[in-house]
């Protein structure tokens, strides 16, 4: 073969490398560009869609304010997150009330993790509200967890009362088969969707273990909102 | 002149949208008509999501088609359609959270799609940019088309509902199949089988109005 057929169709590295890079910057321009004008909007977003769901399991909720539980108590999220520190959310009514606290609980379901709210009551001890955050669940049987008017009826006081030392709960919440609930621990899971029913018990039982032995001696630091 | 260009233009657009139909014809990008045409909502919003990517990056291809030389054309083109699939991430996350959720990995999958790099490389690095942008105007909404005629049906079957309204009342069995994976490819089928005999009673009718002419 001779080479000189060969020549005129390489094209040489430098310019490949040129064309390359020209294009990848431009390219880079391009989404940095988008990325500075959705943000505000994005995070905006994703701050509505986590007000609106506590705002729907605390219904007399206006407000909310972002606090973390850490090993020393409860303080005011922001700035730095200790390590290990819990996030939840004090929901205030219109006069500033204490009107319930909403937290996050995370489970392994049928396809993927099951991330819920929660809404705790400190007045009943209990929870009285659940909202999925994300789910991947199967349609029409695992997401019956948000419409399944018996399932949901179990969130609407499910105890979750600390015992004696308020180092845990003093029943642990269980989920149960649909129909067998006895106590006000218990959750009747929804037939057909054990799976996906499980992991909303687990989510809530494995947060509250943790959380709410550091909330409840604290409580007081949340009636009133801080202004 | 004028009406054979824009006959031409047309001719470019339509290409997509029943000739060469992504979905139907084609059966390019199975990936994202598979799976998240559960809803209407769903398929309009990636299809959407497609056409933008597509006559975007269609155009960017087309305009550096003579600086990118061929060793590296298939970098590039990925590049490119790398950089607008990010920009309609961003763009839907700021529209609507719950589409975003909805939609899941499969935007970012759209990179993948090869309807996008086949026109790419098939089309836009040949042609000028506005015969580009028609051509991949055509194909993407050819695919939105495609996706809604699959997200349609698997909502109306599957959940007893179009656009999130309830169709047939309370008393109304879903058919669940039909929005979980393997309904995908029942309906893919149906609509290919209708295709299929559509295609077929036309060349039947055709060669027999052809024996008639001949006789």
């Amino acid at each position: 073969m001779n080479p000189s057929d060969q020549a005129p169709q390489a094209t040489s590295a430098a310019s490949l490398v040129k064309t390359l890079g020209l294009v990848s910057a431009l390219c880079g321009v391009i989404i940095v560009g988008a990325y500075q004008g959705t943000y505000e909007a994005a995070a905006a977003n994703r701050r509505l869609a986590l007000e609106r769901t506590i705002f729907r399991i605390v219904p007399a909720a206006k407000t909310m304010s972002e606090w973390q539980a850490t090993t020393q108590g409860i303080r005011p999220a922001g700035g730095e997150a200790a390590a290990g520190a819990i996030k939840f959310y004090a929901a205030y009514a219109a006069d500033g009330s204490l009107a319930g606290i909403a937290v996050e609980g995370a489970a392994k379901g049928y396809a993927d993790v099951v991330r819920i709210l929660y809404g705790y009551s400190p007045d009943c001890q209990c929870v009285n509200g659940i909202g999925v955050v994300a789910m991947k669940e199967t349609p029409g049987i695992g997401d019956k967890i948000i419409t399944d008017e018996a399932f949901l009826a179990n969130f609407k006081a499910l105890d979750v009362k600390l015992d004696q030392e308020l180092a845990r709960l003093a029943n642990e919440v269980k989920v149960v088969k649909q129909g067998s609930k006895t106590d006000a621990w218990q959750i009747d899971a929804i037939s057909g969707a054990t799976v996906t029913s499980r992991a909303v018990g687990k989510a809530i039982n494995d947060s509250a273990q943790v959380l709410l032995p550091k909330l409840v001696p604290n409580i007081e630091q949340l009636r009133k909102k801080e202004s | 002149m004028k009406d054979l260009s824009q006959a031409k233009n047309f001719d470019e657009f339509m290409e997509g949208i029943w000739r060469q139909n992504p979905v139907f014809v084609m059966v390019l990008g199975m990936c994202p008509a598979l799976a998240v045409t559960v809803s209407a909502v769903n398929a309009l919003a990636m299809g959407f999501a497609t056409t933008f990517v597509l006559v975007c990056s269609c155009l960017l291809v087309s305009l550096m088609r003579k600086l990118v030389p061929k060793e590296v054309r298939i970098a590039t083109y990925i590049v490119i359609i790398a950089t607008f699939v990010t920009v309609v991430d961003y763009i839907i996350q700021a529209l609507s959270l719950e589409l975003y959720e909805a939609l899941g990995a499969f935007i970012q999958l759209i990179v993948v799609n090869c309807i996008i790099l086949g026109r790419a490389e098939a089309h836009a690095s040949k042609h000028p940019p506005l015969t580009a942008i028609t051509n991949a105007l055509g194909m993407g909404i050819g695919f939105t088309i495609g996706l809604f005629a699959l997200g349609g049906v698997r909502e109306i079957l599957g959940a007893g509902k179009f656009f999130g309204v309830s169709l047939f009342g309370a008393n109304f069995q879903p058919w669940v199949v039909m929005v979980l994976p393997p309904g995908g490819f029942f309906v893919l089928g149906a609509w290919l089988l209708l295709f299929a005999a559509l295609k077929r009673r036309k060349e039947a009718h055709l060669a027999a109005s052809g024996d008639g002419h001949g006789a």
